[in-house]
């Protein structure tokens, strides 16, 4: 993966940025020593590291005004980070950068419950907005697999989702307000407690926008009342094209579930060496959840059932108990750890129509066998968002390329069957090359058009997104500018 | 006037324009601006539509009607109740799915399921250079770079002219129901409403009709469904209520504001937090009330040419005056934030060709 050179000039001025910011943040929110500046190497894409210049901690809206602002006089690019956990390198360093983690500024700040809203320091993680408000009923929905650790800054960055979306929506759609600071210090406030904010959506806008337009600092959420219960039905079939017809005809049924999960062989046989969690030994299969009282839950899961058994199922199992629900979920919870002890794995997470699964899972076992490298899918079923985790060995030289190349393959074919290059993980550097293979160059240029706006140096997150040839001249800015 | 047939056609206008462009879908929307008038009826027609994952695409000047009559033979339905203005403007024509998405609108369904700008998956644009971008595409998930999706709803045209959108559609649930309380007061109602959209009961509706003294709250899905939270609301928040089982005449009026098609004067849209609402209208100075969204959307008439505006002061939220003139459609905006959205115009229309003036 190809990075920007670091920019000489802004290195030899690491001492006077150390200086000035040390000047406006507390002696222990400014790291700059080699050793220590390696904890930010990485996210989750460990693939690829680079220590940054110098990384901080800010723990307020105006700390954070004062590093941007600081940055921004030195021409210092700067890389937002939540806790890291991005699968697309959104939080990868520059080695010339400062690294900006918000992971001091935690606090709730607003709970409503009359509102429905929930105001937060974006350093806040997801799984804890909840916890802020459960005791009294409440969640807030959009609950990505890393949920425990990843940051309400991050999730809004790449407008994040998880598995219950199909009936709750993404990030952007349950993100009211937010607190930005501009890459030159200055301080916005956009949306609030009301629904719709005036104006332009810039909500929109700035929600997966990947921190290249601003640093979220505060944000104002949609929290709901947790249903009284959900309980799903596990199903298994002989052929996934089967699988993909019944959730087609499962929604066509108007019955709108929480979650449709789906899981293919290679993904059920790991699992199960795993976890041990029962599954049937088949070639697909399907977790259905609904949410409701128990009736309604019974009435909604006797659908899908009936629908399910005009497709033939190998297994149907109907959980009546919290245990059952637990045991029915704990394969397709333990998928991930399951592949990664077989092997390394890549996860890519393009999505697909719903009608092209068949197609697309046919190919991915094509590509699988040209490539040499085994592929397991678990994913969104309902929303078409695919999973596919390749596996390699990190060890082996070569492995890792080949992988990578075999995911662009995947990739490319999602765009071919009307589908994107990415549901719910962002672009960051792992997809950056392949946007060309979506976007033709003016739809890329309307977009870098919109970072122009927000941040004309390209100093916020700058070598992500779009493909670097593409930002290639807007990058050089402020070298040019010295 | 200008009435492309294509998007080839439309960028050609745009391109080739040298004054500035009035654009309309059906012109239902009562939006005035100087120009020449450049119709988007002409690009229409379903291009797609695939029940089983839930997504229509369609041309932008394909009429609503068509697309709702499309989906509903397959038990779907446009969930987000797009607002028909023509009662409450007076207008005629054919209101088209472009303009329901550039104007984002929205009806009381909003709370439960999202906004108009929540189900737009994709769209295709001509921007004021006459450019054609896409952006998004016609699956529900989709972080593929910068949501120019949602920029583009709700921007009236004034960014771009929408050529072709992707939307999401949802399942017609099999019923519904109305519950109706009677005889409480504004503060009253606001928290009943509040205390119905705070239960796990999946309220899809919830308005406040001050004259009638009703205040209402839908339910719907399944029938037992539908019975069971009815009841469940019913025991929640006690004292005089009512059902009513056929209900989509009344909501449709809601939607569309009909109650004030009659009354002479300014019509206003009011965001704000629904439990300020009711404080917000005892100093607002309107002539009549309706509230819609538990509280967070409030239907104003006042008096024409009156500035709501300095009466409502500071709050969290704007004020959009829908019918009237003499006064800024939009809310003006913070500094800050204008400096960003004035950046943008200059760069999706740089020579201010596009419903110039209409945002600000």
């Amino acid at each position: 993966m190809e990075m920007p050179i670091p920019n000489p000039e802004v290195l030899a001025r690491k001492a006077r940025v150390v200086e000035r910011l040390s000047a406006v943040l507390p002696a222990n929110a400014v790291i700059h020593d080699e050793r220590e500046t390696r904890a930010y190497e990485c996210d989750a894409l460990t693939a690829y590291r680079c220590p940054p210049m110098v990384a901080v901690l800010p723990a307020t809206t105006k700390e954070v005004s004062d590093v941007l602002r600081i940055c921004h006089e030195e021409g210092v690019p700067v890389v937002p980070r939540g806790s890291g956990t991005s699968l697309a390198g959104g939080a990868l360093p520059t080695a010339d950068c400062v690294i900006l983690g918000v992971a001091r500024m935690n606090d709730v700040l607003e709970t409503d419950y009359d509102n429905r809203f929930i105001r937060v320091q974006t350093g806040r993680t997801n799984l804890s907005v909840t916890g802020a408000v459960e005791e009294d009923g409440f969640f807030y929905a959009p609950d990505p697999s890393s949920q425990l650790a990843c940051a309400i800054a991050g999730n809004i960055a790449m407008n994040s989702g998880g598995a219950h979306c199909l009936k709750y929506g993404v990030t952007t759609n349950n993100l009211m307000g937010v607190k930005m600071v501009m890459m030159d210090g200055e301080i916005v406030d956009i949306g609030g407690a009301h629904l719709d904010a005036a104006g332009l959506d810039l909500l929109g806008l700035i929600c997966g926008s990947e921190g290249q337009l601003g640093v979220v600092t505060e944000a104002t959420l949609r929290i709901l009342h947790k249903p009284e219960g959900a309980r799903p039905v596990l199903m298994g079939f002989d052929d996934s094209e089967i699988a993909g017809a019944c959730v087609t005809d499962i929604i066509k049924a108007g019955v709108l579930p929480v979650a449709i999960e789906f899981m293919d062989r290679p993904c059920i046989e790991a699992t199960e060496a795993f976890a041990k969690a029962g599954y049937p030994m088949c070639e697909a299969l399907l977790i259905v959840e609904v949410e409701g009282s128990d009736a309604e839950i019974d009435h909604q899961l006797d659908l899908i059932m009936e629908i399910a058994r005009l497709h033939n199922p190998v297994e149907l199992r109907q959980s009546k108990s919290a245990e059952e629900s637990a045991a029915i979920w704990l394969g397709r919870k333990s998928a991930f750890g399951a592949m990664g002890q077989i092997n390394d794995y890549m996860c890519l997470d393009g999505t697909i129509p719903v009608s092209s699964l068949p197609h697309v899972l046919r190919r991915i076992g094509e590509l699988s066998e040209e490539y040499g490298l085994k592929v397991g899918n678990v994913f969104h079923a309902g929303d078409g968002n695919m999973h596919p985790l390749i596996l390699f060995d990190a060890n082996k030289p070569g492995d890792l390329e080949l992988c990578e190349a075999m995911g662009a393959d995947i990739l490319r074919l999602c765009v071919e069957v009307g589908g994107c290059l990415t549901g719910e993980h962002g672009v960051g550097i792992e997809k950056r090359d392949l946007m060309h293979v979506q976007y033709a160059p003016a739809d890329l240029e309307a977009q870098m058009a919109v970072k122009d706006i927000f941040d004309p140096q390209w100093l916020l997150n700058p070598a992500k997104v779009f493909p670097l040839d593409a930002s290639d001249a807007r990058r050089q800015m402020p070298i040019a500018a010295e | 006037m200008h009435s492309p047939q294509t998007e080839a056609e439309l960028a050609d206008v745009i391109r080739d324009t040298t004054g500035p462009l009035a654009i309309q879908g059906g012109g239902t929307r009562g939006v005035a601006v100087a120009g020449d008038p450049l119709v988007t009826s002409g690009i229409s027609g379903i291009t797609l539509f695939e029940p089983g994952a839930m997504t229509v695409v369609a041309r932008a000047g394909t009429p609503v009607a068509e697309i709702e009559k499309a989906v509903a033979a397959e038990n779907q339905r446009l969930a987000f109740e797009p607002i028909d203005h023509r009662v409450l403007l007076g207008t005629t024509g054919e209101p088209t799915i472009g303009g329901v998405m550039a104007a984002n609108v929205s009806g009381p369904r909003r709370i439960s399921v999202g906004a108009a700008r929540d189900f737009l998956l994709g769209v295709r644009y001509v921007d004021g250079m006459g450019r054609i971008v896409k952006n998004g595409g016609r699956v529900m998930k989709n972080v593929t770079g910068y949501d120019l999706v949602k920029l583009m709803a709700g921007a009236h045209g004034t960014l771009g002219v929408l050529s072709e959108v992707s939307l999401k559609v949802l399942p017609k649930p099999e019923t519904e129901a109305t519950l109706i309380l009677h005889g409480l007061d504004d503060i009253a109602a606001i928290a009943a409403l509040a205390r119905a959209l705070g239960s796990p009961y999946e309220v899809s509706a919830a308005a406040h009709d001050p004259v009638a003294g009703e205040t209402l709250l839908r339910v719907e899905g399944f029938e037992q469904s539908v019975s069971y939270r009815t009841e469940q609301l019913r025991a929640l928040l006690g004292g005089e209520i009512s059902v009513e089982d056929d209900s989509t005449g009344r909501w449709a009026a809601w939607r569309d504001v009909t109650c004030f098609a009659d009354v002479d004067g300014d019509i206003w849209r009011v965001s704000c937090k629904p439990s300020e609402g009711p404080a917000l209208v005892a100093r607002s100075g309107a002539l009549g009330v309706r509230y819609d969204w538990a509280g967070g959307l409030i239907w104003m008439h006042t008096a024409t040419g009156y500035d709501l505006r300095a009466a409502l002061g500071s709050y969290d939220g704007h004020a959009t005056l829908v019918r009237g003139t003499g006064q800024p459609r939009f809310e003006p905006e913070d500094a800050g934030v204008a400096r960003i959205t004035a950046g943008l115009r200059a760069r999706f229309d740089p020579r201010g060709f596009l419903n110039a003036g209409l945002m600000g």
